[in-house]
């Protein structure tokens, strides 16, 4: 099969809210990021996938709002509205589809113009649930719960992975929270609704992310050394939550196997290098190591306990500080990737983990991680 | 040119989407809260390929992809599977705090409904606990017409 590789990338800083930047100058901003950083220019993309929503921005056809910051104006553009890593997916699958061999994946949001709660409200069926005033912290809550309580997880360990993961963030020029805080830290913070705590909790961000793929004979004109995707795999579960099993993820567990069976990785623990997931609770890079299969159901906790997924650990999670530390809603699964192409590029600076020849970067999409994209990376 | 963006006033446009919608809630939809309002009974789906119980009520059964789905009524009583408690304040919220959102297993379902809990004491909420609902008085065709559950006492 042909190969695709990430042969540019580019992301902003992430922060609460960059108040004298419009959502297209950031879209702007990261595509000339990615394009210097392929040594390309707008001429050699055949074709553009935006990211972005609807709700977040506050206009339909959100995409044609950058229209000119991503240089798409006579182009062929696409769009998704989700995540930024089934942005990737879509971009790669036009190449393989022989059509196009450059697309330009973009993804932006400003949490800062609107307001989370009544925005994750929205994402609810309005006849059955949305009268319940639901959002993305309380519905987490209640997955928190069942997982926790299923398992016998306990707030200690989920506060572990907070405590790792802003503290990755220090590391992370791009970060909007790197910082060195506690377990007593994480469990004195404020309850937004238990067990979740405010330090359990990924902030509200503004930022943009941006890559470039290319086909095997295009990306050999640019300046980088590929990063390929290997292996790629996604799943949906169930709208409803009570449909499903909250305390597992079975969707998760279909997505990684057919990455892995795409890219050839029959020991993910052995044979993957890095992971990037999407952590946008601390409860949730538990449960998803536990989807992806780096241990059995339950064992989420042990894994944070032992310490294998620290920086220094046999399985490096999260080491750009991952979405606790930002949170650009549908940019967030994007900067997973970047972050995963730049360990197997070696260039992750002071976060760098020794030996990275394959990383995995994990988006999702829908309440509670309704789906969940996987994308196996190497050299 | 260069440094006049350093100099410029940064300025916000506020603005509100505001669109009323209509959304036709379908002849299933429509049966499930027809009852509830005026029979104050919980009704189901039942899918006879995968011997489930959907609720709220499913056309089409979304995993094996059946439609002649039967007709179940459910309990009013059920087992709590989650729950959480909010401890912000949020004007989408429905009740005055405390209240809390759970999901709830009726009796006679195979999955949960997603709704709201109320009338507990502090500690009370556990996982397994049994619920009842309550309705609300008037009941207006929605799913608030299930005011709340709670635990039930004996």
């Amino acid at each position: 099969m042909n190969r695709v590789g990430i042969v540019g990338v580019g992301q902003t800083t992430y922060e609460r809210r960059k108040k004298d930047k419009a959502f297209s100058d950031l879209v702007y901003q990261v595509t000339v990021k990615a394009l210097n950083d392929a040594g390309m220019t707008i001429r050699d993309i055949d074709n553009v996938v935006t990211v972005s929503n609807d709700f977040w921005d506050g206009r339909t056809i959100s995409s044609m709002a950058v229209q000119d910051a991503c240089g798409s104006t006579h182009k062929d553009i696409s769009t998704v509205e989700g995540d930024g890593l089934f942005g990737v997916l879509y971009g790669m699958m036009r190449i393989l589809s022989g059509s196009f061999a450059t697309t330009l994946v973009v993804a932006h949001t400003k949490g800062s113009e609107s307001r989370m709660n009544l925005i994750t409200n929205a994402m609810f069926d309005p006849i059955y649930t949305r009268l319940l005033g639901l959002d993305a912290v309380t519905s987490a809550a209640m997955q928190a719960r069942a997982y926790m309580d299923t398992f016998g997880i306990t707030e200690e360990q989920c506060a572990k992975v907070s405590v790792k993961n802003h503290a990755n963030g220090l590391d992370n020029p791009c970060a909007q929270l790197g910082m060195k805080i506690t377990v007593s830290d994480v469990m004195a913070s404020r309850v937004l609704s238990d067990p979740i705590k405010l330090l359990d909790t990924s902030p509200i961000s503004d930022g943009a992310a941006a890559v470039v793929l290319a086909s095997e004979a295009a990306a050999a004109k640019a300046t980088t050394r590929p990063v390929w995707l290997q292996g790629f795999g996604y799943c949906c579960d169930a709208y409803h939550l009570g449909d499903r099993d909250l305390a597992r993820s079975p969707a998760l567990v279909k997505a990684s196997k057919k990455a892995y069976s795409m890219a050839g990785v029959s020991d993910p623990v052995r044979e993957i290098d890095v992971v990037e997931l999407y952590d946008a609770f601390s409860y949730m890079e538990l449960l998803w190591l536990e989807g992806l299969g780096f241990c059995g159901e339950g064992e989420g906790g042990r894994m944070i306990d032992k310490g294998v997924t620290g920086r220094n650990g046999s399985l490096p999670v999260n080491p750009s500080g991952g979405c606790l530390c930002a949170h650009a809603v549908v940019v967030a699964g994007l900067a997973r990737l970047i972050e995963a192409a730049l360990q197997v590029r070696g260039e992750a600076g002071p976060r760098q983990v020794s030996k990275c020849r394959r990383a995995l970067a994990h988006g999702i999409n829908g309440p509670c991680g309704q789906s969940h994209c996987v994308v196996i990376v190497g050299a | 040119m260069a440094g006049w963006q350093d100099e410029t006033e940064s300025m916000v446009h506020s603005g509100r989407i505001k669109v009323p919608y209509r959304w036709w809630v379908g002849e299933t939809g429509s049966r499930f809260f027809v009852a509830l309002r005026d029979e104050k009974k919980i009704l189901g789906t039942w899918c006879g390929k995968c011997r489930m119980v959907f609720v709220p009520p499913r056309k089409t059964c979304g995993r094996c992809f059946h439609t002649s789905m039967e007709w179940r009524e459910l309990g009013h009583q059920g087992s709590l599977i989650t729950w959480t408690t909010p401890r912000y304040r949020e004007n989408l919220h429905p009740l005055p705090p405390p209240f809390a959102y759970g999901v709830v297993k009726l009796d006679g379902a195979d999955t949960g409904l997603t709704h709201l809990l109320a009338e507990f004491r502090e500690g009370e909420l556990r996982s397994g606990i049994r619920v009842e609902a309550v309705f609300a008085e008037p009941r207006a065709g929605n799913i608030l017409d299930i005011r709340y559950f709670r635990p039930v006492r004996s």
